[in-house]
């Protein structure tokens, strides 16, 4: 068992579509399906499994992308940042070619901005231990999979007594975005691809109230082909059956129903929930998490004063209505032509998981 | 930016283990993890183990996977 392989069986993802197909042949409507997570919009657009449903199953991709759903101002004060003669940025590599108002973390780099590229938040921290005469700022973005890898640290910088590690939190909670999503009038979804890793850290309870408030089908999913496929038959079946909407987990290997406690747990002491700005969704009540006082000494908010410019947005972009699944990069003018993955206009066309860059790179425009 | 990859545990020293997938080794810290032992599979996220693979369960999927494709 090494848990990737297993779950690629084609045989069985054929024999799992053909369910599919007659599951949903009898249903009167369309069957609209989100899923949430920017891991596995690439997911399915690797796999190919889009144009293998049945054409009344419509797949819609959400906000799940953090790089993506990260706002404009918070890119333009890490563009401060990187300003700063005693500050080093850190952070994971999507984000260095996001734009902002007016510049983007990759032209301050290349104007002489210190800014490395991270694969970890510890490595933040060595460059920290490293760096002693400089100010590190890690800038923390994610979803609840990423935010006790960051809060880990922050514990190991205490007790290490490392001083010049802060981190910028931008770090986002993906039930209060789904709840934004559901209360959207010109958006219809009939189920929720829920994301698998950010379940592995909070496990499925947050996800009921969709199901029982909005009457909306979850499915907890991993990321093999024949996951996604099991997910989709599982909510076919309670879309076409009429059963009660419930909260299922498909991806058990990983997910408990609690989550991981320890995670959350940590996540807990260092973190407390505050309202958030997210790209095409706006302020989102309880969707973001802010370094708590009693750890203000490693928050760049508190320790690294910078001017910000002032925000502006690029009109022509439809990124935000992208987020919100009320349009697709088909409907961009700019998508394709002016914005592409090599001079990217939008974040959704920078990230490797944004929605734009699955469409531009696999050509699937079809659904 | 959720990805997270399986990966073996091949040695464990404190709080950090050292993980292989397809002769690639990392080292991945093991504070978000509880019980991880030698030959166990964590999902590796930013350089941490954010939970240990349930064999259990996912031979169960599999196997249930396989039932349903023969019932086609």
């Amino acid at each position: 068992m090494k848990y990737v392989d297993e779950y690629s069986d084609a045989e069985i993802v054929q024999k799992l579509l053909a369910k599919i197909h007659s599951t949903s042949q009898s249903h009167p409507k369309r069957i609209v399906l989100m899923e949430v997570c920017g891991t596995h919009t690439m997911a399915i657009f690797r796999s190919g499994l889009r144009r293998l449903l049945p054409s009344n199953i419509r797949l819609l991709s959400g906000p799940g992308c953090p790089v993506c759903v990260t706002p404009n101002h918070y890119l333009d004060k890490a563009i401060a940042y990187a300003r700063k003669d005693d500050v080093i940025i850190t952070t994971f590599g999507d984000m260095l070619r996001v734009p902002g108002s007016s510049s983007s973390l990759e032209k301050e780099k290349s104007c002489g901005g210190d800014v490395v590229v991270v694969y970890s938040p510890l490595e933040a921290l060595k460059i920290a231990q490293e760096n002693t005469g400089k100010k590190i700022v890690f800038l923390a973005i994610g979803f609840e999979t990423t935010a006790p890898t960051v809060a880990a640290t922050i514990k190991i910088a205490q007790e290490k007594n490392i001083q010049n590690f802060f981190a910028f939190s931008g770090h986002k909670l993906v039930p209060p975005a789904m709840q934004a999503l559901v209360g959207y009038k010109d958006l219809h979804i009939d189920g929720f691809i829920c994301p698998g890793h950010v379940s592995t850290i909070i496990g499925s309870k947050p996800y009921e109230f969709i199901s029982e408030q909005y009457n909306i089908p979850c499915v907890v999913t991993g990321f093999e082909p024949l996951d996604i496929v099991q997910a989709i038959f599982m909510l076919t079946q309670q879309i076409v059956n009429s059963e009660a909407p419930k909260v299922q987990i498909q991806y058990r290997r990983s997910v408990k129903e609690e989550g991981n406690l320890r995670a959350l747990d940590l996540m807990r002491e260092i973190f407390e929930v505050e309202e958030s700005n997210w790209r095409g969704l706006g302020n989102i009540p309880e969707s973001g998490l802010k370094i708590k006082e009693g750890f203000s000494a490693y928050d760049a908010e508190a320790n690294v004063p910078v001017q910000v410019e002032e925000t502006r947005e690029n009109e022509a972009c439809i990124c935000g209505a992208i987020l919100r699944g009320v349009n697709t990069p088909l409907d961009c003018p700019l998508f394709g032509r002016i914005c592409t993955p090599e001079s990217p206009v939008g974040p959704c066309m920078v990230s490797s998981e944004g929605t734009c860059a699955a469409y531009f790179k696999y050509g699937d425009y079809g659904k | 930016m959720c990805l997270a990859i399986p990966m073996k545990v091949i040695e464990i020293k404190n709080s950090e283990a050292v993980v292989e997938l397809g002769g690639v080794e990392r080292e991945a810290n093991l504070q978000l993890v509880e019980d991880v032992r030698v030959g166990d599979y964590i999902l590796i996220h930013a350089g941490f183990a954010i939970q240990k693979l349930d064999r259990e369960e996912a031979e169960k999927t599999l196997s249930y996977l396989r039932q349903m494709a023969e019932m086609v």
